[in-house]
């Protein structure tokens, strides 16, 4: 999907600034969807995912963007894979010692970053194309792009579905929880509704853009009149 | 754990379906649900690598665990999906080039499925004996069937309703993945 972007005619904050909102993972590119709605329920557990593939998608770019002149083409997707499997462990016991508990509510999903396609796609669209300052640039901009996009997610689902932020609680105790923002079921619906969002505000941009371009042309008509 | 071949198999393709209760391969169902011949096609491929994965992993977990080495269980995991869906696909080329000009680019991609790959950590971290393995990789094969199929239902209707500019698109998926995923809630009784 990203692979119709211009390569290395970028500048390097572009290279970072593109993953935040042009070309964010989620919103726009719809990668990595089962972390994100799988472990968004809390705003601890999606900030803990997001930096967990911050960390693998930054290593396996600079890993990969360093070997790229000796990877054979035909097993490159096998290389990156094991690669990625590699960081994917090492992280998954760095949890484990940090929190045992942060580990149990993320359980499969931390062993699950081998195959989100957002790392496979980024290494084979963009480290095994640019030189390793690019895609350290390039990683950590789409792995920050990630992480806001399920601190969106976690934080509306949390607040709705638990009435807290990050374990505190925000309302009073009337407050009647959203269950079922909690439940599967509302990760869909809150990604539905972020992505509505996103659609609204590019169309609303479009719109202005083209009102903006009638307007200049019905007053450029005015002037010849005159 | 000593779950009963049918509790398990209602458990994968019901209760905890892989895709709408745990999120487990959703790139493919967003993106094979369009049409209902094509997603028919890939939960069959996707029963078959999960079926042979799965039988695979059990022999590694076995391994692993004998020679004390766990974590290597990712790595060897992945490696035996990859090398499976590369196994099916030169078999079914040799045996039914039809069936595999019709699957097309859906059955190398089946090496990204996180459903496969989950499935895997899953029965290990549940302690399965080799035949609840199988039954296991059954009800979630059946179950990635029926949610694709289901959704490819829905969405053909949809093609031609009327609905605005905004939801068009990958949101009105989500929004249909979130109702069915309600619907789903609705068998959690059956499970013991």
């Amino acid at each position: 999907m990203s692979g119709k972007l211009p390569i290395s005619t970028t500048s390097g904050t572009d290279e970072f600034v593109k993953g935040l909102w042009r070309d964010n993972p989620v919103f726009v590119q719809v990668l990595g969807m089962c972390p994100v709605l799988a472990v968004s329920n809390t705003a601890r557990n999606a900030l803990a995912m997001g930096l967990a593939t911050l960390f693998v998608l930054l290593m396996s770019n600079i890993v990969i963007s360093s070997l790229r002149r000796f990877i054979p083409k035909q097993v490159r997707i096998a290389t990156y894979i094991l690669i990625i499997a590699t960081f994917v462990t090492v992280v998954d016991y760095v949890i484990q010692a940090i929190s045992l508990d942060l580990h149990k509510a993320l359980g499969a999903f931390i062993s699950l970053i081998v195959v989100n396609c957002l790392i496979l796609g980024r290494a084979e669209a963009f480290a095994s194309k640019n030189s390793v300052a690019r895609s350290i640039l390039d990683g950590l901009g789409m792995g920050v792009g990630f992480t806001f996009a399920l601190l969106c997610l976690g934080a509306v689902r949390e607040i709705l579905g638990a009435g807290s932020l990050f374990g505190i609680e925000l309302f009073h105790e009337g407050y009647q929880d959203w269950v079922v923002m909690i439940l599967p079921s509302g990760g869909f619906f809150t990604l539905a509704a972020w992505l509505l969002v996103f659609n609204w505000a590019k169309q609303r941009k479009e719109l202005t853009k083209e009102e903006r371009a009638a307007a200049a042309a019905a007053s450029a008509r005015l002037e010849v009149l005159r | 754990m000593n779950d009963p071949l049918w509790s398990i198999f209602v458990n994968a393709c019901l209760i905890n379906n892989f895709v709408l209760a745990y999120f487990l391969g959703i790139c493919p169902f967003l993106g094979v649900s369009g049409k209902l011949a094509t997603a028919t096609r890939m939960g069959g491929a996707v029963t078959f690598v999960m079926l042979v994965s799965s039988s695979c992993a059990f022999g590694i977990h076995q391994l692993l665990t004998a020679i004390d080495a766990p974590y290597l269980k990712l790595i060897s995991f992945i490696a035996v999906i990859a090398s499976t869906v590369q196994l099916v696909e030169m078999f079914i080329k040799k045996v039914s080039p039809a069936l595999f000009r019709a699957l097309g680019i859906f059955l190398p991609l089946i090496t990204t499925n996180c459903a496969i790959l989950g499935l895997a950590l899953f029965q290990t971290n549940k302690g399965y004996n080799f035949l609840q393995c199988i039954v296991y990789a059954l009800g979630a094969g059946i179950g990635f069937t029926l949610a694709l199929v289901l959704m490819a239902g829905l969405r053909e209707r949809l093609e031609l309703a009327t609905v605005p500019d905004v939801v068009r698109g990958t949101a009105l998926t989500l929004m249909l993945a979130g109702l069915l995923s309600l619907a789903f809630m609705g068998f959690a009784g059956l499970g013991a």
